[in-house]
């Protein structure tokens, strides 16, 4: 038996990805200062070149293996990476004049914006569990430095600190998990696990027991209740533009990776893991809305809107599998994918808007700092107003759109209690999205300095918060993207 | 010795580095420890399985947890440095600045 | 007794590698006594003191960068030992060489930053 080359090729966006942050850490290092504007450039045109080579490499044909199959490209891949990279793309648009006025914006911010896009790569093109755990470290590994940045400030130290202590513990459990599986199947390969757990060989417990942790550590990566302790005081103490990257990339990630290992790996023992993941939705949805009223930090109100949001991606990976029912699950998972999309998009308008507002010593992070912004620029108030609209999911936002999809395949599920549930949490949330608005329109403003903000920034961010309105107004193309990678990936 | 008596040491590992983590409150320090514990019972697992299954992909897995184990605890300990620059103290109880 | 002859050998041989060089030190070196020179460690740590005492956090630093490097390398190891059945089995024998030199590549450009940036300087 010859051993193959194995095929490079279908790799090339991860291994531009990682060739980038390699330079970059280099330049960081030894690079003279005159060359620091380049460090930008080299990590745009990074994920500019990556997002091109994902589009011709993957999708034809549909589904494509290397490395002896532990690497895997289909449609999901390619969806949920073109969305990884923009969102990556908008957050280092929006973060640079943030980080140019505190002179952070150094070579290895954006060497560790790209090891934990690879990370992220990596989870969305393994197939084996090796894999899947050393994509998830990546990815954390550099978003844990990413918080503690700044150096300056005690809050992000502290932050980071949390965030470390409780995503280590999180990955312990996933490890732990995985080895529990490992002992019950003898193979780490996720097809072969898959086709191995349809036998229902030996102990089920011990599978049981191993999802059981498995599920605690997905959940704790994405920031759903009861695991949620972190989300908030990460998201307060980070600077701006790393919870701006924090809120969008790594949830469509972390989509990929529950989905993954739950549906393609573990899907002969639904019956374990989908009443954990319900549990854990409807408990996210219903603190996440009720947590966020309380706040009056913009930045914490939002992480405990992102929570009820997990709730729902969540919800919808639960309630795919139904009894033998193809189509019924096909629509549950596009409606989830749809959903992880819409709220990384929503979360970068958000988060791109408090950087709008924000400039050198001032965070605009409080709810009072948006005070008024209609008399300070009537257009971004208008950009703000459709922003909020989507995330509370008023009807022809497309964030409406997204619950709808999410609650019909809870609906045909079986489950009308959860959609019931979920629709009064989402009204009473709206409360406090509406509520940004109202101080945005109709309250004095606190201070009277105008906007400055990079035109990039500026036309970035209205083309995302128009682009939210506009696939409300026509949310198909979207959906039927995302079916189309659950038809053609299943 | 057989399969069971190292995975309810292994599990015996997990749970107290588990606790250890939820109740320490004096050191961070500790806490690291205890994450490199819980990382030590997984790869005991892994290399019990991996022995009675007479599988080798479980040790190479314990091989890259380990590498991987390193790193974190590098990632650890520079944020800890950082806060003992501002805090001058490592104790867990005062971590108290984001509240909410 | 005969069969304990080659434990009185261990024993003499034993004791001749513990004592002689003491014995030679004490004959041949030189003494020139000075205050540091009698303290156990030359690390900054009184000898004799409680031992619970607060380490300084440098020193974790420092110990856990040795630590990444050294685990790094044990990653060589399943490479050394599959290395010729790698072959054997037909694989490209530059593939195989070429994919480790890159990893130490990789792990030599880490070690070059963390040097530059001056984390292994004390202060």
């Amino acid at each position: 038996m010859a051993l193959e080359l194995p095929n490079f090729a279908l790799l090339a966006p991860q291994i531009v990805i990682a060739l980038a942050a390699l330079v970059l850490m280099t330049a960081g290092a030894f690079a003279r200062e005159r060359w620091r504007q380049w460090n930008y450039v080299v990590a745009q045109l990074a994920v500019i070149v990556a997002t091109l080579l994902t589009v011709f490499t993957s999708g034809d044909p549909r589904v494509q293996t290397t490395f002896g199959g532990i690497f895997l490209v289909d449609w999901i891949t390619l969806v949920v990476q073109l969305f990884i990279y923009l969102s990556v793309f908008a957050a280092l648009i929006y973060g640079r004049f943030y980080l140019i006025e505190r002179g952070l914006e150094r070579a290895e911010y954006y060497a560790l914006v790209l090891l934990s896009l690879l990370g992220m790569q990596i989870l969305t093109v393994a197939n084996h569990l090796l894999l899947f755990y050393l994509g998830l470290e990546l990815m954390s590994l550099a978003l844990y430095a990413l918080v503690a940045f700044d150096r300056n400030h005690a809050l992000r130290a502290e932050a980071g600190m949390k965030y470390f202590v409780l995503g280590a513990l999180a990955s312990g459990l996933i490890l732990y998990g995985l080895s529990l599986i490992y002992g019950a199947t003898a193979t780490l390969s996720l097809p072969e696990i898959s086709s191995v757990a349809a036998l229902r060989p030996g102990d089920e417990r011990v599978f049981g027991f191993g999802l059981a942790f498995l599920v605690a550590g997905i959940a704790f990566k994405f920031g759903a209740v009861p695991f949620h302790m972190w989300v908030a005081d990460v998201y307060h103490g980070a600077p701006t533009p790393v919870t701006l990257l924090l809120a969008s990339a790594p949830k469509l990630a972390a989509f990929a990776l529950a989905f993954r290992l739950l549906v393609f790996g573990f899907f002969e023992y639904a019956h374990y893991w989908q009443p954990m993941l319900m549990v854990v939705a409807v408990a996210s949805i219903v603190l996440g809305n009720l947590a966020a009223i309380a706040q009056k930090n913009l930045k914490r109100m939002l992480a405990y809107s992102g929570i009820s949001h997990v709730g729902f991606i969540l919800l919808g990976l639960a309630v795919g599998v139904v009894e033998g029912n193809h189509q019924l699950a096909l629509n549950a998972y596009s409606a989830t994918l749809f959903y992880a999309i819409v709220y990384a998009v929503m979360s970068l308008a958000s988060f791109g808007l408090i950087l709008l507002m924000a400039r050198s010593g001032f965070e605009a992070e409080w709810l009072d700092d948006v005070k008024g912004l209609n008399q300070k620029s009537p257009w971004f108030a208008a950009m703000l107003l459709i922003t909020m609209f989507s995330l509370a999911g008023v009807p022809f936002f497309v964030g409406f759109f997204a619950k709808l999809a999410v609650l019909q395949a809870v609906v045909a599920a079986g489950y009308l209690w959860v959609a019931v549930l979920a629709v009064v949490m989402s009204l009473i949330g709206a409360f406090y999205y509406l509520r940004v608005v109202k101080l945005a329109y109709f309250d004095e403003p606190t201070e009277r300095q105008p906007l400055i903000a990079s035109s990039e920034t500026r036309v970035l961010l209205s083309g995302n918060a128009l682009a939210l309105a506009l696939f409300g107004l026509m949310p198909q193309g979207l959906m039927s993207l995302a079916a189309y990678a659950m038809i053609a990936s299943l | 010795m057989t399969l069971t008596h190292y995975l309810l040491l292994a599990g015996a590992l997990f749970v107290i580095s588990v606790v250890g983590i939820f109740l320490n409150r004096k050191n961070l320090i500790v806490l690291l420890m205890c994450i490199e514990l819980m990382l030590l019972a997984v790869n005991t697992n892994f290399i019990a399985f991996s022995h009675f299954l007479g599988d080798i992909h479980g040790q190479v897995f314990v091989f890259f947890i380990l590498t991987v184990a390193a790193a974190e605890a590098g990632i650890g300990l520079a944020i800890l440095v950082v806060l003992f620059r501002h805090r001058q103290s490592i104790h867990v109880d005062d971590l108290t600045e984001l509240r909410g | 007794m005969e069969s304990y002859f080659p434990v009185l050998v261990f024993l003499v041989v034993a004791l001749a590698i513990g004592v002689l060089p003491m014995v030679f030190g004490w004959i041949l070196g030189s003494r020139r006594p000075d205050p540091e020179k009698y303290s156990p460690y030359e690390c900054g740590f009184e000898p004799f003191e409680d031992a619970r005492i607060k380490f300084d956090v440098r020193y974790y630093l420092i110990a856990i960068l040795f630590i990444l490097f050294d685990l790094e390398i044990a990653l060589l190891f399943p490479w050394g030992v599959t290395f010729n059945e790698m072959i054997a089995a037909g694989a490209n024998a530059w593939y195989a060489f070429t994919t480790v030199l890159i990893f130490l590549a990789v792990l030599v450009l880490g070690y070059a930053v963390e040097w530059k940036n001056g984390a292994l300087d004390w202060e």
